[in-house]
């Protein structure tokens, strides 16, 4: 797509962005300024809420309405906008930190109150910003600033997490996946009810250099070779998943979302008003 | 229109007053003793047109708040103690994007849980110095269910023009009072934030004006803007400089020092030459006023101050009305904060007249605590 189409989204004075070196955060950055782009959003009607930490400095350079808030609360300042003005197109821009950890709960309620909001999580399954302690999505035995001796716990599989919650179009690409990141993009933007596009991403720094990654390149190819189409995923066997990756769509289907169903609370609290029948 | 005469509980009045402020956005969370204003906004927002939303927890909620109010709302919540707590972080972040809304805390009793149904006025220095960073407070605290509507209503205009969050103090006692509540015939017309008026390449959402407060825009008007809770600049965006910051933090609260005359609000009982002052509040002032019109029934030049706006606190208004007192009685349901803030005021002593077990402050113990000054112990 051509650049000056994109320009006009961001924030051009306050380029180059200030992440590391083979950080995919721009990456994901570009592909949401494209999206934003390729559907042609009025700037004024566009609303950009981020949190804390790498990603969420994101918002520092797209040219739309923005609230950079606090630490994983970026879906809850994002519900306000949205159901106070239903007609603004609200997108969360999260790292994983954000989402899956300390924005855990705000997640999965967003999820299932279902209002439509878009929310991309940057996924280098680690905290960057702080100096690369583990996450909710580190996975189990890696190495990370607070799990030197390999990590202890599971990490969350977010894109399930979502679809279980109730979310209605949820999907998974990695840095690497570009056109299919440009697609899902694309699709959850225009999606009825909440979306989730999760993008596995690099983090050369810290999440690589601790697990002996390689630098931005050798992260590249990483996610190339361990990322597998959903559907195939699920045909390996069990000790084969291991260390990869589903891409892919996760969930897709058709629902109310609730800026419709409250409408219909609305209408029925004006005619109980008007006919005094719920007087308490 | 005719005045109207309701009799209402404390929770009920704020909820109608919040309505008559115009508010039409409620995230809240269920804590007693709030619960009832949930309740009822439950189903009196949506039929004025307004969402109410019933969080996941109390962060969310002041965070829907935030977002609420930048996309135009008046918005609310209310809480009690507990969930006061949580909301702190983002009473933060309201503070730091200057956005207005309204906070109301029914006090109750803690530490922690507590005694979960009884009545305390314990979160007073929570409201001033609950978030964490150098910022302002500004803090009302009603003493009737008059009071409830009518400082509710206070509170929204305040937020407006100050961009600022205002929190409302309420306590147990005065929420679940009922009470005979008087309403305007017409209502005062509410004015709504200033929205700016320049072109839209020249908005800057934190270029205070002369009184230190810039106009907000709303998302979906004309303006894109950008808000940050890192240290920003008057365009929005993160600025890390020194020089900026100091001038940021002081221009938060220079914006609130200079509505000064704005924000005092008090009453006073036999204030006037009075040589016992009690200084109360809420549910306490209650208690006060009843032990107050017995000491002077008796012969004692006893007087009360009550302050209706807590923080910032009318310091001048207190000093003149304790001119003339020998001895100042802090009557509390606390183990002792307001009498910190009036001991800074006063630079002197005072007697300290406290309940903290869960129960209502008496009349008998406020006159008890007049007794007590009055003869010393040995």
């Amino acid at each position: 797509m051509p650049v000056a189409e994109v320009r006009p989204y961001l924030v051009t004075r306050n380029l180059p962005h200030f992440w590391c070196p083979g950080c995919g955060n721009g990456v994901v950055l570009s592909a949401v300024a494209r999206a934003f782009a390729r559907l042609g959003l009025d700037r004024t009607q566009t609303v950009v809420v981020t949190g804390i930490g790498c990603f969420g400095r994101a918002d520092d350079y797209l040219n739309v309405n923005a609230v950079h808030g606090t630490h994983g609360r970026a879906l809850a300042i994002a519900t306000g906008i949205k159901a106070v003005n239903p007609s603004l197109r609200v997108v969360a821009l999260m790292g994983d930190g954000d989402c899956a950890t300390i924005g855990g709960n705000h997640f999965l309620h967003a999820c299932r109150r279902n209002l439509t909001i878009t929310a991309v999580v940057s996924n280098n399954l680690n905290y960057g910003m702080t100096g690369g302690q583990y996450s909710g999505t580190t996975p189990a035995g890696s190495t990370t600033s607070t799990s030197p001796l390999g990590h202890a716990e599971e990490g969350f599989d977010l894109c399930r997490v979502a679809a279980a919650a109730g979310a209605m179009y949820v999907a998974r690409a990695t840095v690497y996946h570009v056109h299919l990141l440009d697609r899902y993009l694309e699709t959850a933007l225009t999606h009825q009810g909440f979306s989730m596009v999760e993008v596995m991403s690099s983090c050369p720094v810290y999440f690589g250099r601790y697990n002996r990654l390689g630098g931005p390149v050798e992260m590249m190819e990483h996610w190339r070779k361990v990322a597998v189409p959903l559907e195939k995923y699920w045909e390996l066997p069990a000790e084969d998943r291991e260390g990869k990756v589903a891409i892919g769509v996760f969930q897709d289907r058709p629902g109310i979302p609730f800026e419709e169903r409250y409408r219909k609370v609305q209408e029925a609290a004006r005619g109980a008003r008007a006919g005094e029948v719920t007087e308490r | 229109m005719a005045e109207r005469v309701e009799f209402w509980q404390g929770n009920e009045a704020i909820l109608e007053g919040a309505l008559a402020a115009g508010a039409r956005f409620y995230a809240g969370y269920p804590i007693t003793p709030s619960s009832e204003i949930a309740e009822l906004a439950s189903w009196r927002l949506p039929a004025v047109g307004g969402v109410y939303l019933q969080m996941e927890d109390e962060i969310a909620s002041m965070a829907a708040l935030v977002g609420a109010s930048l996309a135009g709302a008046r918005a609310f919540t209310a809480t009690s103690g507990p969930g006061f707590s949580l909301m702190q972080e983002n009473l933060g972040l309201a503070i730091a994007l200057e956005v207005p809304c309204v906070v109301v805390d029914i006090q109750r009793s803690g530490p922690s849980t507590g005694l979960a149904t009884r009545p305390a006025q314990a979160d007073l220095m929570q409201a001033r110095w609950g978030t964490h960073g150098d910022h302002p407070a500004v803090v009302l605290a009603p003493a009737t269910v008059q009071d409830c509507y009518d400082l509710t209503m206070r509170a929204f205009e305040l937020a407006d023009m100050l961009r600022q969050p205002v929190i409302l103090l309420g306590d147990e006692v005065i929420a679940h009072a009922r009470e005979r509540v008087v309403l305007p015939g017409s209502p005062p017309a509410c004015a709504g934030r200033p929205e700016p008026a320049c072109p839209p390449e020249q908005y800057r959402p934190y270029a205070g004006g002369p009184d230190g407060v810039a106009p907000l825009a709303r998302f979906g008007s004309r303006y894109v803007f950008h808000v940050s809770s890192s240290m920003h600049d008057e365009t929005g965006f993160p600025n890390a400089q020194p020089e900026n910051a100091a001038r940021v933090i002081a221009r938060l609260h220079e914006k609130i020092a200079r509505h000064a005359a704005d924000l005092e609000l008090y009453r006073t009982y036999h204030a006037e030459g009075a040589r016992y002052l009690v200084v109360a509040y809420g549910a306490a002032a209650r208690a006060a006023r009843a032990a107050v019109e017995e000491a002077r029934a008796a012969g004692l030049p006893a007087g009360l101050f009550v302050p209706l706006v807590l923080w910032p606190f009318p310091a001048r208004a207190l000093a003149r009305a304790a001119a003339d007192a020998r001895e100042v009685l802090v009557a509390e349901m606390s183990y002792g904060q307001l009498a910190l803030e009036v001991e800074r005021i006063l630079h002197r002593d005072v007697a300290g007249i406290n309940r903290y077990d869960g129960e209502m402050l008496t009349p008998e113990e406020v006159l008890a605590g007049l007794e007590r000054v009055l003869t010393p112990c040995p």
